[in-house]
Formats: C-alpha cells, structure tokens, sequence
C-alpha cells in the first residue's frame, strides 16, 4: 500500500513533466533532450528562491512555484526563437541542438550552483502514522509499526499535481490558447492560412512544456534535492511514459504516467531491485515494440 | 583562480628547436598540434609536475571540488617547505568528467603532452581502474586517492599505489567489531548495488559472522533510483542494526525517507559517511539521525581532544571545526576522504626525496622508495592518523573513527586500531617486473 | 576519372594518410589518434544505419558494449586469448544486435529511438546485476599480458596504432564498398522512402534488420577493440551518454558520408581536449559549438564540403 503511495508521488510528478514533453512533441513535433534540464533548472531555481528569501519556507516554496517556471519557461521560449526555430524545427537537427542546449545549461549550473546536491525544506511536513493491528497477548491490539507512515507533503504533491493538471486541461480544451494549439497541432499549414501566428504559438508551447518540467520539479524538489545531474532521469521516463501514452495523446500521458510510476514500485516487491527495474524497462519496451502507437494512441502514428 | 592551467615547461633551445621541425614536418594537419610538449629534459630549477586527476565536472564533481582545495593546500605548505629536492613542485590539474575513457586520457595527457613527473588523483573506482592500465604502459607512477580494493585486490599493476587513504575492505572489516559488540548482532545492510556496494555487501557480512553477528537482510538500491521508501519494507521487523551505504547525489533524500519510514521507533543505524559527505547533518528532514552511528575516514566535526596536526590541517585547507568552508558554512567539505590528497602529496615527497628523484628516468626508483616505507606516524604530514603501508599491496593501513550524531554533530565514540582492519595479502606487487 | 577510382583514391589516401602520421605525431597525439580511430569505427557502425539507412538509434551503447563485455569476459573468466576473445566480442554484439532488432524493427521513428533507448537501459543494469562478473560500474582491467595477437603485443605504442588503423582501415573500405553496392543503395532508398522502396519489391523489413545488425557488430568491433587495446571494460561504456557519442560525431561529421564519422570523431575529441585546457567549462564551449554547427553546419563538416565543393563526396 505505500509502495502504490510512493508510486502515486513519482507518478504526480512525472505526469507534469511528461506533459510538457508530450505538449512540444504534440504541438511542434520535434523531441526536446533539453527537457530534463529545464526540470532541473525548476528545482535549482527553486533553491535559489527559497534561500534568497529566507523566511518561512512557505513563503519560499510559493515564491518558486510562480518564479521557476515562468523564468525557465521564458528561457525556453527564448531558446525556440533563438535556435530551434531557425533550424526550422528539423528533427535530426533539433536533437543535436538541445543536446547542445543540455550541455550549456548543465554546465552553466555547475559554474554557478555548484556540484552539491542541495536541500530545499518543504513548506510543511509533518509524518502521519497509520496505526495496524496484530494478534497480541490480549487480543486484537492497535501499534504503530515502522514505515507504515507517510508525510503530508508527499499527498500535498498528489493534490497539486491534479490541480494543475485539471488547470492544464481546462487551458487547452476551453480557452482560445488551448485552441489555437491545437488547431497547430492539428495542421500547421491551415493554422498559418487561418492566421493563427504559428511562431509565437511555437514559442509558447516549449515553454509551457518546459515550464511544466519545471513545475514539476519545485513541486518535488523538497523531497529529494537540487543536483545539477538530476535532469537525467527525468527525462528517459517523461520519454518512455509520452510514447507508451501515446505521442500527443494527453490523457494517455496521464494514464502512461501512473503505469510507470507505480509498476516500479510494485515489481521491486517482488524481484531484487536491479532486476525489477530491469524487467520494468523491457516489460515497457516490449509495450512499445508489440503496440507502437501507444496505449491511447490513434492507430497510425 | 588558483587551479589555473599549467604553464609549459620552458623550452630550452634545442627543444625549440625540435619543436619547430616537428611542426614543420607536421603541417599537413594543421590545428592537430596545439602545446607541443616536446621532449624538454628536466633542468634543476624546473619545477617537479604532478599530473592532478580531478573530478571537476561529471557525477563525483562534488568531491572533486574538495580533493582539488586540499591538493592545492598541500603543494602550497610543500612549497613553502622548500619544495621536492629544491625544486618546486607544480600541479598540473586536468578535469577527468568522472568518466573512465577520459580519465585514461589525461593520464596520456599528463604522460606525453605536460611531462609530469607522476599522476595523482581521483576518488571513483571506475576512473582508477580504467586509468591505471595506461598508467602501467605509459610507465608513469600513479598515486591514487580513491578507496577502493582495486589496488590490493591484485587487479592493477606495479605502477599504480594508494598510500594515502585505507582501502574499503579494510575499513569494513574494523567497524565490524564495534557492530557486533555494541549495536547488535542481526544486521540488515543497504547499498547501492554498485561495485562499492558489493565490496561492503561481501566483506561486512564476512566480518560479523566472526564476531557472532549475521547478516540477515540485505538490500541492494540500484544506482538509478531516486525515490527509496518503498524498499524500506523489506527491513526485517527483527533487525537490531541497520547498515546503510549509499553515494551518489540522492543520498540526503535516502537518509531523509529512512528517517520518514521509521518514526521514532527505528533499530540502530550504522552508516557510512558517503552516504552525507559534502552534506549538512543540520539539513532539513535529517533531525532524526540524531543517535545514530557513522563511519568517518577522519572525523568532520573537530573534537575536544583534536590533535594539532587536525587543527593545522583544516587551517591549510579553510575548513572550520564543522567541516565546513571558512568563506561559507553552507559549503560542507567531503573532510572523511580529503585528507588522503594531502596525505598523498607528503608520500610522494617523502619518496623522491627517499630516491633522490631527478626525473622520469628515476620513476621505477621512486615506487621501489615508496614500498619501502612502512610506518607513518601522525604528523603535520599525516594528519588524520597513524599509517602503515604495506609495499607489497601497495596499500595503506590507517586508523578509522566511529562517530555518534550528539546534538547534530558527529562525536567520536570509538577509534579502531590499525590492525583491526588486517587482512591477508592479496597480492606482491613487489615481484612484478617494470 | 571515374567515381569509382576517385572513390578509391580518396579512401586509401585518408589511410594513407593516417599511417603517415605516425611517423610525424609526437607521442601524445598519435595515441589520441589510435582512440579516435577505434572510436570512429563506432561511429560508422552507428552511421550506417542512421546515416544510410536512416534508422535512429539511440541505444548503440548496448552494441559497444556487448562487444567490449564479450572479448573482456571471454578473456578474464574463461582465459580465452584476445583473438578468440575478439571474435566472442563480435558474436557477442551480433546475437545481442539480432534480437534487438527483431524486436525494435517493429516499430518506427520516435517510437524505435525510445525502444533502442530502453533496450540499452536494460543492458546496463544488466551489467550491475551481474557484479559478480563484470564489477559493475566499476568494472575490471584485462590484464596486460593478454593483451597481444598472433604474438604482437598490443600495449605499445606503434602496435595499438596500427592495430586500430587495420581495424579502421577494414571498416572504413568494407563501409565505402558497401553503401556503394546494390545492398547500400537500397538502405538509401530506404532511408529517402521507404513506402516507394517496398513498392519496388523490396523486404524493406529484411534490409533494416540486416543493417542493424551489421550496424551493431561493427559497434561491438569498436567495443572489442577498445577493451583489447586499452585494457578496461566498465559499465560507463553502456550508459545512455555514450548511446549519444556516436550520434553527435556522425552529425558533427556528416551523416551519410563515409569519411564524416572519423571526422566528426576527431572533431569532438579536440574540441574537449583543447577547450578543457582553456577552462573548466570545457562542456559549455562543446554545447555552444554544437548549437552553433546545427544553425550553421547542418549536414555536419563532411556533409557541408559535399554541398558546397565536392559534390561527389561518398
């Protein structure tokens, strides 16, 4: 029961993040291997907020969960118009250019961060135990055994997670952006013949996404740490959870998502724990290879 | 900046001029040959080069930062001392990424481009070990500061030695005593399922089985994993002694889970310092580590019976008596492994002086001064401790400290003894040819 | 001249070319020299498939590093000698490249990335799981001793060069007569369309699967040849960031030219070696360079000459 918790967790975040991935794949096409470092730059920014600041660590964490990703989303939406939309979103080149881009930025971090993995305390956290039974010498009687607890932050993670996904919904589904997007999506050519300025709209979705990766990032960094290294891992699953979702598929990112982020936790129930991961990659790849186009995903894709 | 890069060696003339004819006859490829190095010979005056190995960028960064601070210190008091047979020495400091291609690289690098002298360097074992062979065919002494059983395992080779730090079996086996003896006798371990790891895995378990203690848990983190709470259910509800080692930048987010899991009822908990170096003890969510046991290489918190030697060491280096950076408490040192750069240092000092060292020719001399040595007492040169170094594993032998959290700071509650980390030779070195 | 004999002139001049050097390298860059050609090897395994057939793979690593396990393991637990420990390495990489394939074939595009992207995921942790053996990711050395064929010992100098030159050297012309045969020009109409090529009559299918099996023995060959020469297998070799080396000298290169990858190879070596010398931030010279190559060089350095002076460029 706390491992599918614990998954819930892993999956809040990496729905956020995969969105953003899933939205610039969707939109414009092309795979960002930036992506994790703009959820890294989320959490170092989140760092930096919650430092400078210094009062309450409530007052920290709200801070960064409006400045991170509207900073990392403006430079992501600087870098498209700077870089990506000069190569004309090639596919091949736009790999190699945020390749590129991952490298600066990683590199711009250590030079000012430094290589420490460094501590953002959440803005509340308190243990909550849960009480079990077991048969004692006087019957059925109530203990708190180890680890059967979690922290109210980590549900807090969940709630906020729903809650700007719901938002996330609702922009695109029912305001003129989300429409304007997704007539892009849908044809690109049309979208410019109907005057719809498919640049700037562009710009706007990598860095929605890459503020998302971002968000996601503040939302989880109280839990773990700010690390200049830590887009790595995010990126691979964001990756593996869009295509098994389904490419451009938002509801099957979700879906995707929380497959991912709980099938971890239950196999290593199971199997020692390098295995487990081992069987949960190929048990994803073989998804892939035996449904290419995803779980939710049109036939053709 | 002080790490800057090096200066060349001055040419002398003919070296110029050998240069020039090499370039000349090279110009087919230009760009192909940027800093010649040349063939220069060693003048007197010159200074004596140490290729520095250093994890400036990559996934060990962190300690690299630290391993290069102290370095820096210990060639400054080396110079101040009158250098290594009146010359000065230079170090000559190259980013290796963490990576073990790259790390092979810079020992060429270092062999055939900068004319160090020897190499030095380096905590990871996979940059070691895919260094040291080169190490070996470049014939270029190498002097490691990574921990790892790679060197008296027997796997390297004559040219690679680790005078300055103990070596992890060794450092197991002493703590399993004060395991058994004081905490309790049924152990559940957890590791990174690295080699480092497995190193831990295997001679821990061996050693509390000798003191009547017993393993009955062990669970390996694979070293991709972010989010840990969901193996702490596997720890056996009989466990007495939870033994934990982990590295990698998702350490303080272990310890804190661990702490989350287990409340206020928790077993002991024995751990390596690894899994906190370079991180505050008063970091957020770390409260509960408060009773609980670390390994330390050299203990961070100065003591109330330090000796000089730590005292003057942390001065050299700008540590505080936290470990900390004196120009920033925030910043908190890697204090358990550094020592072993500044220990190192003195070693390879020591050895050339031991020889007479005048240059690369004098290489194989200067391995045979250095397994020579056996006792190295505390002193300014040796600054965590006693020393004794078996020429033979090519391996050093110290003391190891056993710290308690006491009001967030680590206390040292016991100091083991040289021997208690004895093992039988794996290998003699000493009978391989050059 | 005809293109076949330019072809043939141009080829054997670069070997040429590259032995000559040899002679006139101070020691520190012909042993640089020696890596980046066993490294270039991989890079055209790699680019005959995303190059030529135009397949991108993103878990190549799992191609080197089958190699480099096969040879290592054949030679430190079963004692083998290098030259069967070779050829352990190559069989190594063509079992493990077969089913790869077979697999991943099913799918196309982005899809067939994250595939081969997974599949080396899965190798690596392989590699941890069995730490018994392979020492995990701090893997093991072959000892040097091993380290020499038909009585040749590979650890000095002069013989690790041109050990890694005949091995280029083989590669480079099996590669050059290839993509120019009725098998490569086939991948290329693959690579250009592939709808219109099974049209023709063509098992696209079968092409495919050849060539990322051809494409992964010759990784495995670099793998090999790099743990044979340099004497160390380790798990670093099967992380995600050497699945991407191949792909950044191939397009640094020139993607679908035969001389790209060792350009490309040689290029990135460089561009680190020197920029790290300048400064630490040696990673942000290589990140703006490469942005500045996509925007400016976009068919890689190989690539640009063949556009703008010679357009018979292989």
């Amino acid at each position: 029961m706390l491992a599918s918790l614990e998954g819930a967790v892993t999956a809040a975040t990496l729905a956020l993040t995969a969105m953003g991935l899933s939205l610039v794949f969707g939109v414009m096409r092309v795979v960002n291997v930036a992506h994790g470092e703009f959820y890294m730059l989320g959490a170092v920014i989140a760092w930096f907020v919650s430092t400078t600041l210094g009062t309450h660590p409530a007052i920290g964490f709200v801070g960064a969960l409006i400045v991170a990703p509207v900073l990392v989303g403006l430079l992501a939406a600087a870098a498209d118009r700077l870089i990506l939309a000069r190569i004309n979103y090639d596919p091949e080149r736009t790999i190699v250019a945020t390749i590129g881009l991952l490298y600066i930025l990683q590199q711009s971090t250590l030079m000012t961060f430094g290589p420490d993995a460094r501590p953002v305390e959440p803005p509340f956290n308190s243990r909550i135990a849960l009480p079990w039974w077991r048969q004692g010498e006087n019957g059925l009687e109530m203990f708190y055994p180890w680890g059967l607890a979690t922290t109210s932050y980590k549900l807090f993670i969940i709630v906020a997670a729903v809650a700007i996904l719901i938002g996330l919904w609702v922009l695109l589904t029912r305001t003129r952006i989300g429409l304007v997007m997704r007539a892009t999506q849908a044809d690109r050519e049309m979208a410019t013949a109907f005057g719809i300025p498919v640049e700037r709209v562009y710009a706007m979705v990598f860095g929605l996404g890459a503020g998302l990766a971002a968000l996601g990032a503040v939302l989880i960094v109280p839990v773990q740490q700010a690390h200049y290294l830590m887009g790595a891992d995010p990126l691979l699953l964001s990756f593996i959870v869009v295509i098994i979702g389904g490419l451009g598929s938002l509801p099957g990112t979700i879906i995707a998502a929380l497959l991912i982020g709980m099938s971890d936790g239950i196999i290593s129930v199971f199997f020692s724990p390098t295995l487990a991961k081992i069987l949960a990659t190929l048990v994803v790849a073989m998804v892939l290879v035996f449904r290419p186009q995803g779980l939710l995903g049109k036939a053709s894709a | 900046m002080t790490d800057k890069t090096p200066t060349r060696a001055p040419f002398t003339r003919r070296a110029a001029l050998a240069t020039l004819g090499a370039t000349g006859a090279s110009l087919a490829v230009p760009g192909l040959l940027p800093g010649l190095g040349g063939t220069a010979q060693a003048q007197s005056g010159d200074p004596i080069k140490i290729g520095f190995q250093v994890h400036r960028t990559g996934i060990g960064a962190a300690y690299g930062r630290w391993y290069d601070r102290t370095s820096q210190a210990a060639v400054a008091r080396i110079n101040d001392m009158g250098g290594i047979n009146g010359r000065p020495v230079e170090l000559v400091s190259e980013d290796d990424g963490t990576d073990p291609k790259r790390g092979a690289e810079v020992l060429e690098k270092f062999a055939n481009q900068s004319n160090c002298d020897v190499a030095f360097g380096t905590l990871f074992s996979h940059v070691v070990i895919g260094s040291a062979p080169r190490a070996a065919e470049l014939k270029l002494p190498y002097f490691v500061v990574s921990e790892g059983h790679h060197v008296a395992s027997g796997m390297l080779n004559r040219y690679t030695l680790q005078p300055g730090i103990t070596d992890v079996k060794s450092q197991v086996i002493a703590m399993a005593p004060f395991v058994g003896d004081n905490l309790g006798k049924k152990v559940t371990m957890m590791f990174a399922d690295f080699a480092f790891g497995h190193d831990h895995r295997d001679f821990f378990s061996e050693a509390i089985k000798e003191q009547g203690g017993k393993v009955i848990k062990m669970i390996a983190i694979p070293p991709t994993e972010t989010s840990f709470t969901k193996y702490f259910p596997q720890i056996p509800q009989e466990t007495e002694v939870l033994y934990h080692v982990m590295v990698g930048p998702a350490v303080l987010t272990f310890v804190k889970e661990m702490g989350e899991f287990f409340g206020p009822s928790r077993p002991e908990i024995f751990g390596y310092i690894d899994s906190l170096e370079a991180v505050s003890i008063d970091s957020p969510g770390l409260e509960f580590l408060e009773g609980t046991y670390f390994w330390e290489g050299n203990p961070r918190y100065a003591q109330t019976d330090q000796t000089e030697f730590d005292k003057a060491f942390r001065e050299a280096v700008g540590v505080d008596d936290s470990g900390a950076s004196i120009t920033d408490p925030a910043d908190v040192s890697t204090y358990a492994h550094m020592f072993g750069c500044w220990e190192t240092l003195n070693v390879i000092k020591a050895g050339m002086e031991a020889c007479n060292y005048q240059g690369p020719e004098d290489r194989q001399a200067l391995i045979e001064a250095v397994e020579a040595m056996t006792e190295m007492p505390a002193s300014m040169d040796h600054p965590q401790g006693d020393k004794l170094f078996n020429g033979k594993t090519h391996q050093v032998f110290g003391v190891q400290y056993i710290s308690k959290v006491e009001d967030g700071m680590l206390k040292v509650v016991h100091t083991t003894s040289i021997e208690d980390g004895f093992y039988p030779d794996e290998v003699d070195y000493t009978t391989q040819p050059f | 001249m005809t293109a076949a004999t330019r072809d043939a002139a141009l080829h054997l001049g670069v070997l040429t070319l590259l032995a000559g050097l040899w002679f006139v390298l101070p020691t520190y860059h012909s042993g640089n020299l020696a890596r980046i050609m066993v490294l270039a090897v991989y890079a055209m395994g790699y680019n005959l498939l995303f190059g030529y057939t135009g397949l991108l793979s993103l878990g190549h690593a799992l191609f080197f590093a089958a190699g480099m396990y096969g040879l290592a393991i054949a030679m430190q637990q079963g004692g083998w000698s290098a030259a069967p420990g070779f050829l352990a390495g190559l069989i190594a990489a063509l079992v493990v490249s077969g089913v790869a394939g077979a697999l991943a074939l099913r799918t196309t595009g982005v899809a067939f990335m994250i595939v081969t992207l997974m599949f080396a995921q899965a190798g690596y942790l392989t590699v941890l799981y069995f730490g018994a053996i392979t020492r995990g990711d701090e893997g093991f050395v072959i000892p040097q001793a091993a380290r020499s064929l038909a009585g040749i010992d590979l650890t000095t100098p002069a013989n690790r060069y041109f050990a890694a030159l005949i091995l280029f050297g083989a590669v480079f012309l099996g590669l050059a007569w290839l993509v120019r045969s009725p098998f490569g020009r086939t991948l290329i109409a693959i690579r250009e369309n592939e709808a219109r090529a099974k049209m023709l009559g063509y098992d696209t299918h079968a092409y495919k699967l050849r060539a990322v099996i051809l494409s992964g023995t010759i990784s495995g060959a670099s793998g090999a040849a790099y743990a044979l020469l340099f004497g160390y297998a380790g798990a670093t070799f099967a992380t995600v960031q050497y699945s991407i080396f191949p792909l950044l000298w191939v397009l640094l290169g020139g993607a679908g030219t035969t001389i790209g990858p060792l350009i490309g190879a040689i290029f990135m070596f460089y561009l680190i070696d020197l920029a790290s010398g300048v400064t630490d931030a040696y990673m942000l010279i290589a990140g703006v360079v490469l942005v500045l190559l996509t925007l400016f060089a976009p068919q890689g350095l190989a690539g640009t000459l063949r556009n703008r002076v010679w357009p018979w460029l292989p």
